[in-house]
């Protein structure tokens, strides 16, 4: 049976019919057709799914889209205005934070809550907040490099 | 995977989520934070024919104080838990524990009684609720019963409340006076599953000995248990190395952990021994002024 949910995706509000099982990420991909946020592990391990909700970063495997009903998401694709890079994006670009890019959207979604609830993190506070998601090609220290350029007080 | 279908139930109240779950009792399952049960269902590993969210329920997030007991709403996410000022003034040990609880984005949906109600043995906060003789408000169609934690979790991941109640708050003891409080655990990594986890508080009286020690481990059985023979040996005793160490020795040798992939159960216990006297070295070196 399905539920009528009324959400806002990145600025946008969308009214759609859902099955209780939809999973958050696969109504953002298949019914907005937002594949930006990933489909990696779909139990709550690597992180490639991670979006904001209400402001708070969520797994959006372990979320029915039906929980979302009457909530604001933010996906990696309202991150930029337009075709101008947020602060953190820019530095991933320029640090090369990136090589396959499958858990950057995770990546700069967990990043992008870090920096807003702590503008000039440790390294350490950066290393246990990207904890929570998997790459598997960086070894992680330009991502590292990337996040620490865009907090406040770098050039 | 994907998780098998179900019927989804958003009640506004406590009384009508009671009410759905009496009428599907046995059939439907409480979906809190989702962070141990979605996953159990996107590996089909639970089918639940009906879930109801406690989701749009108003009041059941907050964390109060009232004559030294904290109160917890039953839907307060982990995240606000380990940010409350409150609980790290009067219960620390909550706050602390949640650190270890996977990642911050988990936190941010996790929920305390989603936590209690999973009985996972290895989790964080039951084993920190037996330590502080926490307990939680079971609401069910007959009304509310107060069920001590210590009586709550009978298994692996199975507790007494009946498949037509629901914990809406949970209650701890407020820290008191020349008290000191401490959770420690070893995991693969930060945000793993616990091998090992202990939770301590530790007391003292005006004189300098050890008071009201409370000890109770995760991840060393079907349940978080109690160490009671290394806090017998606490009792009355002035603090020092010897003293600790006999209290961990005390706690592993009462410890009858199993074995899986992660540690064997010699493992487990020598780390039961190691980690006990870390929690009670910290915990004594928080016991502040009186």
């Amino acid at each position: 049976m399905g539920h009528e949910i009324t959400l806002e995706v990145n600025g946008v509000a969308y009214t759609r019919t859902v099955e209780p099982r939809k999973l958050l990420t696969d109504f953002l991909r298949e019914d907005l057709e937002l594949v930006g946020t990933h489909v990696g592990c779909e139990h709550g391990v690597c992180g490639a799914c991670t979006v904001l909700l209400d402001g708070r970063s969520a797994r959006s495997c372990l979320t029915f889209a039906v929980q979302a009903d009457g909530t604001k998401i933010v996906t990696i694709e309202g991150l930029a205005q337009g075709r101008e890079l947020t602060r953190l994006q820019q530095a991933f670009w320029e640090n090369h934070g990136l090589q396959c890019g499958f858990c950057t959207p995770g990546m700069l979604i967990t990043a992008t809550e870090l920096l807003a609830t702590d503008p000039a993190p440790t390294e350490e506070r950066i290393r246990e907040a990207l904890a929570g998601v998997l790459c598997r090609c960086t070894g992680y220290q330009q991502i590292i490099d990337a996040v620490k350029a865009a907090a406040a007080g770098s050039p | 995977m994907k998780p098998a279908p179900f019927e989804y139930y958003r009640p506004r109240t406590r009384s009508e989520a009671i009410e759905l779950l009496e009428r599907h009792a046995g059939e439907a399952k409480v979906l809190a934070g989702g962070q141990s049960l979605v996953p159990l269902m996107n590996f089909r590993l639970a089918r639940p024919g009906r879930l109801v969210d406690l989701g749009s329920i108003g009041d059941l997030a907050y964390i109060r104080e009232q004559d030294d007991v904290i109160r917890i709403g039953a839907m307060t996410r982990q995240a606000e838990v380990e940010d409350s000022p409150l609980l790290a003034a009067r219960c620390p040990l909550l706050v602390e524990a949640s650190r270890w609880i996977g990642h911050r984005t988990i936190r941010n949906r996790g929920t305390i009684a989603g936590s209690l109600a999973h009985a996972d043995p290895s989790a964080e906060y039951p084993a920190a609720l037996v330590a502080l003789d926490g307990a939680v408000v079971a609401s069910g169609p007959a009304g509310e019963r107060i069920v001590p934690v210590r009586e709550l979790f009978i298994s692996y991941c199975m507790t007494s409340l009946e498949p037509m109640e629901l914990i809406t708050e949970i209650r701890v003891p407020a820290v008191p006076a020349r008290t000191g409080t401490a959770f420690v655990e070893l995991s693969r990594r930060h945000g793993d599953f616990a091998i090992i986890g202990v939770a301590a508080s530790v007391g003292m009286d005006d004189e300098g000995r050890l008071r009201d020690a409370r000890i109770a481990l995760a991840g060393v059985g079907p349940t978080p248990i109690r160490c009671s023979a290394a806090e017998r040996a606490l009792e009355g005793q002035h603090p020092g190395e010897k003293l600790l160490a006999a209290a961990a020795a005390a706690a592993a040798a009462a410890a009858d952990p199993g074995d899986d992939l992660h540690a064997s159960a010699d493992y487990r216990r020598a780390m039961v021994e190691v980690f006990v006297g870390r929690a009670l070295a910290s915990a004594l070196s928080r016991i502040g002024g009186s």
